[in-house]
């Protein structure tokens, strides 16, 4: 078998160094597949031509469903017919990715049976990633994994495959139970997750808190992080024990605090709350001395998006604080106000955050109901984007008795 | 209040508006929701429309395609298709 591999001197480079190598992968998957030989060859020819040979989107998909199934063809068929169609399916990966073993060995089982084997272990929207599968193939494999209780995640112009850090489950500082948050919102949304229906992708990313592990702030078009509104808990002696140990506060953690509300005077510790950042630096550098608060919930962000038509967005802030309690209907019916208003004025392939950017933050936020409040303001000195209608009344009245 | 139509009767307009826009353009599916509520007013609304292209699609009258954004389209062979 090792004989019928063709000669790939380009990508073997790629297998040189202490990492792990996907050109490994996909040879050690070749001994038992077909299509992975293939995919070794039309990939060494996409290096010695710098050219792609593939093609992407389409009609491919499974019934009923407008998502979950990227079809993509090469335009070599003859040369390398194992791989002419090599569709991709996204699946709905668990909250946290966690897995059993026999739960990961049915998934392989059963992309062993219908695809290439190869997997992608995660996409990054978080799904599992099967690569490579003929279209006549996309509907037994579909069925299979439902059997096994997996479904499909989606892919464009939907809701994402929502994705979550591993929360409550591992984390101390995590503020709400993210994996129970993701969960729910993906099954209220399973509509919406099967069915695209908006101008372009909506990701959501629930990050348990400020570290922001999933980095929702800059992968989701809503980010829901984790945050605290009452005062950071301290240990007065682990703090006493840092600094006995060695630690050099007043470098590592004071000055580096980017709401300067820390003091350390040599002996003790003291944080002004009312300007803290709730960056997790102090708590990072510290972990035995300092807590996040107990009054926790999370901050709701919107507009992050990678650069396609516009440059990259981080998200900003929409809902300084929210206690986050199930069902969060009070979030659902602000996603709810936000997807009506942006289906209905939103352009093709247009963002979220580049519609928010089109309209103006005041406009947006006027139609979805939501009060300004100063903590929106994405950058310190920014020109205020809202105008109060009161002071302009204020003023009217003014002059009119003028 | 004005008789809602059914939910077949809105799959059928979709499905002609559709077929009509066939080799003009892609239509989105809130295209296909703005032109019934345009066109049948109280008639109609957002989940009588949703609800009708689903039923549209999971009837394999139409489908979902994706070219750069997601489209609903009448099953064709895809052009760049290895069969």
């Amino acid at each position: 078998m090792a004989d019928d591999f063709p000669k790939t001197p380009l990508i073997d480079e790629l297998e040189k160094g202490p990492w792990p190598s996907f050109v490994t992968e996909i040879k050690m998957a070749a001994k038992d597949n077909a299509a992975p030989k293939d995919l070794l060859g039309l990939l060494e020819q996409s290096y010695d031509e710098k050219i792609c040979h593939w093609k992407h989107g389409g009609i491919v998909g499974v019934l009923g469903y407008g998502g979950g199934v990227i079809g993509r063809y090469n335009d070599l068929p003859e040369k390398y017919p194992n791989i002419s169609h090599f569709h991709t399916m996204r699946i709905n990966q668990p909250s946290g990715w966690y897995y059993s073993t026999e739960a990961l060995r049915k998934v392989c089982n059963i992309w062993e049976k219908h695809g290439s084997g190869l997997t992608n272990m995660h996409g990054s929207t978080g799904d599992i990633i099967l690569l490579g599968c003929t279209t006549d193939e996309l509907e037994p494999t579909f069925q299979d994994l439902a059997k096994e209780g997996f479904d499909i995640g989606g892919s464009g112009s939907d809701v994402r495959t929502p994705s979550c850090c591993l929360g409550k489950s591992r984390c101390e500082w995590a503020c709400y139970d993210t994996m129970a948050a993701c969960y729910d919102f993906t099954q209220e949304f399973q509509d919406e997750i099967h069915r695209p229906a908006f101008p372009y992708k909506f990701k959501f990313k629930f990050s348990g808190c400020p570290n922001d592990c999933v980095a929702s702030i800059a992968r989701s078009d809503m980010s829901i992080i984790g945050t605290w509104r009452d005062d950071i808990r301290m240990d007065k002696d682990a703090i006493t024990d840092y600094a006995s140990n060695g630690m050099d506060i007043q470098k590592d953690v004071v000055d580096l605090c980017p709401g300067k509300c820390i003091d350390w005077d040599g002996k003790e510790l003291s944080i002004d709350n009312s300007s803290c950042l709730h960056c997790m630096h102090c708590i990072n550098a510290m972990p035995k001395a300092l807590r996040p608060g107990t009054d926790t919930g999370a901050c709701i962000l919107l507009g992050s998006k990678a650069p396609i038509i516009e440059g990259a967005f981080l998200s900003s802030v929409l809902i300084p604080f929210i206690k986050m309690e199930p069902p969060y209907q009070e979030i659902k019916d602000l996603v709810e106000e936000m997807w009506d208003l942006w289906c209905e004025e939103g352009k093709n392939r247009e963002r979220i955050g580049e519609f928010i950017q089109r309209m103006g933050m005041g406009n947006f936020l006027e139609e979805i109901g939501v009060e300004p409040v100063a903590e929106m303001v994405a950058h310190p000195r920014e020109n205020p984007y809202v105008f109060y209608e009161e002071y302009y009344e204020e003023d009217d009245e003014e002059e009119d008795g003028d | 209040m004005a008789d809602m139509l059914s939910i077949d009767e809105v799959a059928d307009i979709m499905y002609e508006m559709v077929k009509e826009a066939t080799g003009m353009r892609k239509l989105k599916p809130m295209d296909l929701t703005k032109n019934l509520i345009e066109g049948y007013g109280e008639k109609v609304d957002k989940k009588l429309c949703k609800n009708a292209i689903r039923k549209l699609i999971e009837s394999e009258r139409c489908v979902y395609t994706y070219f750069g954004g997601s489209y609903i389209e009448l099953p064709h062979r895809e052009g760049a298709a290895n069969d």
